[in-house]
């Protein structure tokens, strides 16, 4: 069953297109990761999904509904999570929770959430107060409250150190396990490599790929072979790198290739190839 | 109901956190009536036909009040949400847009009818004014105040574009209406420019309605000239609401 379903969708400004046209569908259950430079459309794209921008051509169908026509049953199955904080700087982390539950019919127990988004030491504290770390994981804990099927994320973990990346890493995970469909906007590699099922890369308001991580390196990018020969460094992309390695080893003629490497493409090889960076 | 009362417990704690906005809207015109009060409550103002006045402070100083609080503190502090991405972020919550509006707004009804509240016991307790007695009136006069600049108040958000420039622009505003409008003092002695300038302000004919019905025992409909510039305000601030209400930031990009 699929929880989003995108055909043809188009946004302009103006005279200027910002998506140009595209398709993808999302499983329930499923992380769907958009992935792309700035100003390739992923924030607008995701904005036409949640309801605050209207589309300018295109069909969206979100959770069975055309966002631009949804109301509050709707709204009851969403949890977002914007681009940037948006939470009220004196209340508490557990009255902040308790302010947006109360929004809805049927909301998650604070004190759950608390733990579920880490900040358990943290649950009296004014927001104020928060790192920017901290303040993040309010947003992801007030986009859980209602208990949503569907979960917007965009650019959840911007700005973060490595560990606060890892930790919010586990709570998406987590959201995961509970069957909860995810789409997930950003620009970290790997992130998208770590937590998306799928992944699509947006590039000037199209996508130029779609699939899985492990499709989208296996399809896309060549493999790199690395090795010495005299004094210099060899650099060799292939489809075919068993091919090409077996006749670089009978070229070589029995002797040793220097400092050989074989490296298969990561997401970021196909990325940057795709997008042009 | 259960949404508003909800909305309106959230908001009633949200002011009351805001040390900065409390003061601003809530004790400053209490403080300033304390102030005045002291260095001229007891002289008789001639120009309003002899009456005392820490009365007509009194009275002014709910006009101030309503201002402060429903017109700039209002004001203010839908532009800081809207930019901080607050009011975006309910957006997306099963929250009826209509019942968050009417959330903050009773909460703003309620500040300022303790500061009315607060403001005439001061007045009763330090400066021997008597409370009025047209209490229906004063109730109907308090309530199209709140409503009228509430409405001027929403309205002006659209035109405020930075969370920076919100306090600024919206002091810039409500400060000098308050002194030209003659709520510390009496207009009557004013040049004739500012006469002209205080003559359109709704704030002018709010406080001649506060003090027809505080000091002189009018009923409310004794001036609907009064009533009627007030209510044209308060249109003018809903059409402009509607028009430039806004729930999401200014985009960055």
């Amino acid at each position: 069953m699929s929880v989003i379903s995108v055909r043809g969708l188009r946004k302009s400004y103006g005279g200027n297109e910002a998506v140009r046209g595209i398709d993808f569908e999302i499983r329930a259950g499923e992380v769907f990761g958009l992935l792309g430079p700035n100003g390739a459309g992923k924030t607008t794209t995701i904005e036409i999904l949640e309801g605050y921008r209207d589309r300018s051509g295109g069909e969206v169908e979100v959770l069975g509904i055309d966002p631009q026509h949804a109301g509050r049953a709707w709204r009851e199955k969403l949890g977002v999570v914007l681009q940037s904080s948006s939470l009220y700087p004196n209340l508490t982390v557990r009255e902040s929770l308790r302010t947006f539950g109360g929004y809805y019919t049927r909301s998650r127990n604070v004190s759950e959430v608390i733990e579920i988004i880490g900040l358990g030491d943290k649950a009296d504290a004014r927001v104020r107060t928060l790192s920017g770390g901290q303040k993040r994981r309010l947003d992801l804990g007030i986009a859980l409250i209602g208990d949503p099927e569907l979960i917007f994320l965009d650019e959840p973990t911007t700005g973060f150190d490595p560990g606060a990346r890892r930790a919010a890493w586990e709570t998406i995970r987590n959201l995961r396990s509970l069957g909860k469909t995810i789409l997930l906007t950003t620009h970290y590699l790997d992130e998208a490599e770590q937590l998306a099922d799928r992944v699509a890369v947006l590039r000037g308001g199209e996508i130029v790929r779609e699939g899985s991580p492990a499709e989208l390196t296996s399809a896309s990018a060549e493999t790199e072979i690395r090795f010495r020969r005299n004094g210099s460094v060899i650099v060799e992309r292939t489809k075919e790198p068993t091919q090409r390695l077996h006749e670089l080893i009978h070229e070589a003629g029995g002797a040793e290739l220097d400092e050989l490497e074989v490296r298969r493409p990561t997401l970021e090889d196909v990325y940057l190839e795709l997008t042009g960076e | 109901m259960r949404l508003w009362i909800h909305e309106l417990r959230i908001e009633q704690l949200l002011f009351w956190r805001n040390r900065e906005a409390a003061f601003f809207t809530f004790f400053l015109p209490v403080i300033f009536f304390l102030i005045f009060g002291s260095v001229y409550g007891k002289d008789i103002i001639k120009k309003e036909g002899g009456i005392k006045a820490s009365a007509f402070l009194e009275a002014g100083m709910i006009g101030y009040g309503v201002a402060a609080t429903c017109f700039a503190g209002l004001g203010i502090t839908l532009v800081v949400r809207r930019e901080s991405g607050v009011l975006k972020r309910i957006r997306a919550t099963p929250l009826p847009p209509a019942t968050y509006i009417l959330g903050v707004l009773g909460s703003t009804f309620v500040v300022f009818m303790i500061e009315a509240f607060l403001i005439i016991a001061i007045g009763r307790t330090l400066f021997s004014v008597a409370v009025p007695n047209a209490l229906f009136s004063l109730l109907f006069v308090l309530a199209l105040g709140a409503l009228a600049f509430a409405a001027i108040g929403l309205g002006i958000t659209g035109l405020v574009r930075s969370s920076e420039g919100s306090s600024a622009v919206i002091n810039a505003v409500y400060l000098p209406m308050a002194i030209i409008s003659g709520t510390f003092f009496t207009p009557k002695g004013y040049p004739s420019f500012l006469r002209v300038i205080a003559d359109v302000l709704p704030l002018t004919h709010y406080t001649k309605l506060t003090r027809d019905v505080m000091i002189h025992n009018q009923h409310f409909w004794a001036d609907r000239g009064a009533i009627g510039v007030v209510a044209l305000w308060g249109a003018i601030g809903v059409v402009a609401a509607i028009r430039g209400f806004r729930w999401q930031p200014r985009e960055a990009t």
